[in-house]
């Protein structure tokens, strides 16, 4: 299959939740080996677009797929999709209280990529180089999951899981937010890692433009009302950035068409 | 007789729920009266005193009402004509596992403590129904003056130290269920542990019932001297029933000056024993005393480990955590007594409650007015997995001293769905998500057990959140 399906493909997709309809036909393609944005306001429905990749059982899907390297999702469980090579970095990862990361993280690795994975001195080191890039302490082992961590703590956080997993496809949800420069950096080159040079995808969503000057998205999807108004090159990002949302919005609005 | 299919389908997922065939050698007929609390006492050639104390005992309990606090209603269900008060599954107590009968031996191995006798005890007590069928101790403590002996040996071989201080710490008088347990006690420990004497490795009791409507009524009494310590661990299963068991035991700590006891227990009943037990121990000046005090299975749990602070510099810690599975109600806490100055006191409680079971907290922490610069701090926080289950809190704080340092939180939560999905995202199913959030909690005392106690009981947990998912 190497690289002739689509490592996701959305299509038509429909979703809402208690009868509002939050995604309005959305259609997204990311070639293998390629990382897409998607870009919106807050309430644009990114945020829905992320949990039902991943399979949160709040929402209906009303029409339309999901599809990893062309094999539809929607029946799995999210630990299953997660198996199958799925990650999600959570906007708001929740914490778990007296569960040690390190103990977490080896679990995690043991379900997701299998036992031997997470065993002796391979998986220490995988988890050695990837905290130090990601420059995480370890001391950071021994605490709790999400527990008592900053803002910027548990962004690192989702990245190290994302490393130790290498999904096939990273959705990462609002992950600059709550960070600074560094951080964003730092973070942007964890995406890279696992995706380029790879048959790996990402999909990075966001509504500021910083994380992208990091992370060279091969395209970028506008969201505007649960619908992709738009999608680009790196340029949309800039010109986003320089005239916001309402404008785009307006030349939307006039017929103008970005691709 | 057994009858193996009525176990079997009550067994479910009680990984202790068998029974062995019910061999005794001596079997009381089912009820009490003083004749039966007079023939355990001459089965057991006991000295005249004890025989009047179990009278004394047996008559206040016949006056004494049940309480009228806790889960009356499930309370008012025992039935105590239709409970067996003695027997006796082996005629003496093997120093070996050889010298046991074999069904018993069986037993214990399937629960896995000769094994742990082996790699991690200096000592074990086995009972099963009323008496112990094994013992042993590491032979270096031995030499160095520490006994560790079921009760009734202990009351033979020491018996001006068991005259001294047994019913000093928990008086037949101060409950129904002391009162019963002094009436007709059988088996339970009876440790010394000499001056200045550390008994590094802990020692263990297991606790197995194993016939039908039996009543298990074991008595522990550990005296630590000056400047010694000990870590005692017991373990306590039985076999599921389709009628009720009943297991109220007494425990009597004694901590002389500068001594530290910990008592750690991990308490896994089916779900058909009450299972009412009373824990108190006395800590003299500068010793420390800590409850580490688990219950996860049972019909009802009556239990408050407590602390008597009576000498200065004392130290009190309460470490307790309950599971309410479907048909259960842990009512379980705490109670610390400030006498003297400068006592400190930390009590932690955390309750699970799932598939309609019901967690509950009491406590009662007093400072006597006499008592200078105390500190005591009070956690306890509950968990609810499920619509249905429930979780009360009844703290209680009496504070008689104005220079006294008092802290209390309770916190109630609930696992969410944001939490379960997050470690689902992560490639664990629901089940696994649950256990990772349930030992995640029980944390703080599972930190606390023995290194193979924490792993059982993370399994344990991990079983059970597993039964429930469909």
């Amino acid at each position: 299959m190497s690289g002739e399906k689509p490592i996701l493909t959305i299509s038509n997709l429909h979703v809402g939740i208690e009868g509002t309809p939050i995604l309005k036909g959305i259609d997204i393609i990311i070639p293998s080996g390629e990382i897409h944005a998607i870009m919106g306001r807050n309430g644009s429905g990114k945020t829905t677009a992320a949990n039902v990749i991943m399979g949160h059982p709040s929402y209906d899907i009303e029409d339309g797929d999901v599809l990893l390297s062309g094999e539809s999702i929607l029946d799995m469980e999210p630990w299953e999709r997660s198996r199958s090579g799925v990650f999600l970095s959570f906007q708001y990862p929740q914490s778990v209280p007296g569960l040690q990361v390190g103990n977490f993280l080896r679990k995690s690795v043991s379900s997701v990529r299998g036992d031997e994975a997470a065993k002796g001195s391979a998986f220490r080191e995988d988890l050695k180089n990837a905290m130090s890039k990601l420059n995480i302490p370890s001391s950071f082992l021994s605490r709790y999951v999400n527990d008592g961590f900053s803002g910027g703590e548990k962004k690192r956080f989702e990245i190290l899981q994302m490393m130790l997993l290498k999904p096939r496809l990273a959705v990462l949800d609002e992950t600059d937010s709550g960070l600074d420069i560094d951080g964003i950096r730092t973070v942007a080159e964890g995406i890279n890692e696992v995706v380029r040079g790879t048959e790996n995808g990402a999909l990075i969503i966001t509504h500021y433009s910083r994380i992208l000057e990091h992370v060279k998205p091969d395209r970028i999807h506008v969201m505007i009302g649960g619908k992709i108004v738009a999608s680009g090159g790196p340029g949309l990002a800039s010109l986003l950035e320089e005239n916001g949302y309402d404008w785009l919005e307006e030349r939307v609005a006039e017929g103008e068409v970005f691709e | 007789m057994s009858q193996p299919s009525e176990a079997r389908e009550a067994v479910g997922d009680y990984k202790a729920g068998w029974h062995d065939p019910e061999n005794s050698t001596i079997r009381f007929d089912f009820g009490l009266s003083e004749k039966v609390v007079r023939d355990i006492s001459e089965l057991k050639s006991e000295p005249e005193w004890m025989t009047e104390m179990r009278l004394k005992a047996y008559r206040h309990f016949t006056e004494r009402p049940m309480p009228d606090w806790g889960n009356t209603e499930v309370l008012e269900g025992i039935d105590f004509d239709n409970v067996c008060y003695f027997l006796r599954s082996s005629d003496e107590t093997g120093e070996t596992w050889e010298d046991v009968p074999e069904d018993i031996r069986n037993t214990f191995e399937r629960l896995g403590i000769p094994e742990a006798e082996q790699k991690w005890l200096s000592g074990v007590t086995a009972q099963y129904e009323s008496e112990t069928v094994y013992h042993s101790i590491r032979e270096d403590l031995e030499k160095q003056g520490v006994v560790f002996l079921d009760m009734d040996s202990g009351l033979k071989e020491y018996e001006e130290i068991v005259r001294r201080y047994f019913g000093t710490v928990v008086p037949f008088s101060d409950n129904k269920f002391s009162a019963l347990n002094t009436a007709v006690w059988s088996g339970g420990s009876f440790i010394y542990v000499p001056k200045g004497v550390s008994v590094e490795m802990p020692v263990q009791a297991y606790f197995r019932i194993n016939a039908k409507n039996m009543g298990q009524f074991e008595r522990t009494l550990i005296i630590a001297d000056e400047g010694s310590s000990i870590h005692y661990v017991e373990g306590c299963t039985a076999p599921t029933y389709s009628t009720d068991s009943l297991h109220s035991a007494v425990v009597e700590l004694i901590a002389l000056p500068g001594a530290h006891i910990r008592y750690t227990t991990v308490q896994n009943w089916s779900n058909n024993v009450y299972n009412l037990v009373t824990k108190r121990g006395v800590a003299h000046e500068d010793s420390k005393i800590e409850w580490v005090d688990g219950n996860i299975g049972s019909k009802l749990t009556m239990k408050y480990p407590a602390v008597i602070l009576k000498g200065e510099g004392s130290h009190a810690e309460v470490i307790s955590v309950a599971y309410a599975g479907a048909g259960q109600h842990q009512d379980a806490g705490a109670k610390v007594h400030h006498l003297a100055s400068n006592t400190t006191s930390n009590i932690l409680s955390k309750s699970i409650s799932k598939d309609g079971g019901r967690g509950s907290y009491r406590g009662m922490a007093k400072i006597m007015p006499k008592a200078e610069n105390c500190r005591m701090n009070i956690v306890c926080d509950a968990l609810i997995l499920d619509e249905g289950s429930r979780s009360d809190t009844y703290p209680t704080m009496e504070v008689g001293n104005a220079s006294a340092h008092c802290e209390h939180e309770a916190s109630v939560s609930k696992v969410g769905d944001e939490q379960l999905f997050y470690l689902m995202s992560r490639g664990h199913t629901e089940a696994e998500a649950l256990g990772m959030i349930v030992n995640g909690f029980f944390e703080p005392f599972t930190k606390e057990l023995p290194m193979e106690y924490a792993v059982e009981l993370n399994k344990l947990m991990a079983l059970e959140m597993e039964g429930s998912i469909g």
